[in-house]
């Protein structure tokens, strides 16, 4: 008896061991980025965080505005999730409710083997294949444009979206289908009236995966944005997202200056954003999905 | 030996199957069914598990459609129309015979969206004539006085027994003619059953009732006809009186009698 308490007791601690681990790594990259980034408040000051320009390294006086980099990723984001939302969802409504057998059992496995095509080799196709087409088709000057990221970024979050809304979907239970044709509902009234508003809470929770995946992406948009840090809201200008910022300067800054300490800045307020849409998840998903 | 209950008068058939054959891909389920089922009456079909009787029912509205690799031979006329024919309209014939299920399966939305649902998807809109129709419903459905100050809750946080009412009225929203029963009671507690039995015997003045059921006390006490299936076969039918006081056939009593299934 006595050693079956004892064991019960160890079990615990190394469960609790392991969780606790979890968060408290989390919470030392909390610390780490803040410790990192508070010297800046009081030298140069936190209000040059909201220059309008990011010009880290310049000889006429450096400046580090984040927004011109928070107004590209959210560019990027909002155009890529646009884009693969219908896309994603229509999708995954076909292969689940409307694909006959055989071409499930072929569209599942690819649409999954889409998923892990690493970002480089999109970010390379869209620096060969998509930006010279971008740029013939609207005649611009440039191929490398918000639009042209968003678009590879689309293609990278609709396969997380299809799958997961896909799982959502069918797991929608027969009987309600059953219910909407027995009063005589068409095929596509079930879809869109039942089977899709009884399953949105993994539909939701799809596409936040899909934006999460978006708006931490950094090597596609890297390539194909233009990494032109200016503050626009056109999808046929260039762009620089905060992750692309981090990527591509951080190996080459000297550790402890403004320009280092500004980048951590960059790092928290893409954290704060990626926990927010995971908050607001969250709650979408606590609304309609408790039932399920 | 099979008594296809042709006592009744013709103009009082509204549903009349002819040598109907049933398959699920390759296995036959159904073999050569006849019968006539009468207006404002109701049928109760028993059985054992695995008889026909579910699959049968739903040949009635075609939700055996939804089922791929099914096939089926003969005709069903509902009022005079062979529902079987290739132009037949299957959203009118569904309109046409409302069906309840063994398991309620209210949607996940309000008590009178879920209502409103039918009425909905075949274009009516206008808010008055729905709030109309979804009390129309639930007055009928027994179940109106429990639920009129909550319509806007979520079906799904009421009891079994409601749930399933809840349903009935749904079916009713679209103002059929028939009601096709599966089961409706089985999962429900012996009090729940009881509002459901006198809910039918209610609604036989205005519909047909055809309702499948395992319980033999159940099919006793509300129905005006028993069919008898097993094995695919409809064995005997007839006035339920008499079924269950006298039947002509052997395997029924023992059914009946409880001696098997």
């Amino acid at each position: 008896m006595k050693s079956k308490a004892w064991k019960e007791k160890a079990a615990r601690l190394i469960f609790t061991g392991a969780s606790s681990t979890a968060i408290l790594i989390v919470l030392l990259i909390f610390l780490f980025l803040f410790k990192e980034a508070l010297p800046f408040i009081k030298d140069p000051g936190i209000s040059k965080l909201f220059d309008t320009s990011w010009r880290p390294v310049s000889f006429q006086g450096e400046s580090y505005g984040i927004i011109p980099l928070i107004t590209g990723s959210f560019l990027v984001t909002v155009l890529a999730t646009v884009i693969a939302v219908p896309f994603g969802v229509i999708g995954a409504v076909y292969i689940s409710e409307v694909s006959r057998k055989y071409e499930r059992e072929f569209l599942k496995p690819f649409i999954e083997l889409l998923a892990g095509i690493p970002s480089v080799v999109i970010g390379f196709f869209g620096l060969i294949v998509l930006a010279p087409f971008i740029k013939a088709v609207f005649g611009l000057q440039s191929g490398l444009t918000a639009l042209t990221g968003a678009l590879l970024l689309a293609l990278m979050a609709i396969p997380t979206i299809i799958s997961i809304s896909e799982d959502a979907i069918n797991s929608v239970p027969s009987t309600f289908k059953e219910a909407s044709y027995a009063v005589g509902a068409s095929r596509l009234q079930t879809i869109w009236k039942v089977t899709v508003p009884a399953s949105i809470s993994g539909i939701t929770a799809a596409v936040m995966l899909g934006m999460g995946r978006v708006i931490g992406e950094t090597m596609a948009v890297l390539m194909v944005t233009g990494n032109a840090a200016i503050v626009t809201l056109s999808p046929f200008e260039s762009v620089r997202t905060m992750t692309a910022t981090i990527a591509a300067e951080m190996g080459e800054v000297p550790f402890g200056s403004e320009h280092y300490r500004a980048l951590f800045w960059v790092g928290i307020v893409l954290l704060i954003i990626t926990f927010g849409l995971n908050m607001i998840a969250q709650k979408v998903f606590s609304k309609y999905g408790g039932r399920q | 030996m099979v008594d296809t209950g042709k006592k009744t008068d013709r103009k009082d058939v509204i549903v009349e199957v002819k040598d109907l054959n049933f398959y699920y891909d390759n296995v036959q389920a159904l073999f050569d069914i006849s019968m006539d089922i009468p207006v404002r009456q109701v049928t109760a079909l028993i059985g054992p598990s695995g008889c026909g009787k579910s699959t049968f029912l739903r040949t009635l509205n075609r939700m055996n459609d939804i089922i791929h690799g099914t096939r089926v031979t003969g005709t069903v006329i509902v009022d005079g129309e062979d529902i079987y024919k290739s132009n037949m309209d299957v959203v009118s014939l569904r309109k046409k015979i409302g069906m309840v299920f063994q398991k309620s399966n209210p949607f996940p939305k309000s008590i009178f969206d879920n209502v409103a649902y039918g009425p909905r998807i075949h274009g009516i809109k206008d808010k008055m004539k729905l709030t109309e129709i979804v009390e129309r419903s639930l007055k009928r459905a027994a179940i109106w006085e429990e639920v009129k100050d909550r319509l806007d809750k979520n079906a799904l946080d009421l009891s079994g027994g409601q749930q399933q009412r809840l349903c009935i009225a749904r079916a009713l929203a679209v103002d059929p003619e028939i009601l096709l029963l599966d089961e409706p009671a089985s999962a429900l507690d012996p009090k729940s059953t009881a509002h459901i039995e006198d809910l039918i015997l209610e609604l036989k003045k205005d519909f047909t009732i055809i309702i499948v059921t395992h319980n033999m006390q159940q099919a006793g006490r509300i129905s005006d006809l028993t069919a008898f299936f097993f094995e695919g076969k409809l064995i005997e039918f007839g006035k339920t009186k008499q079924i269950f006081t006298n039947p002509v056939n052997k395997q029924t009593e023992d059914y009946i009698t409880g001696r098997f299934g």
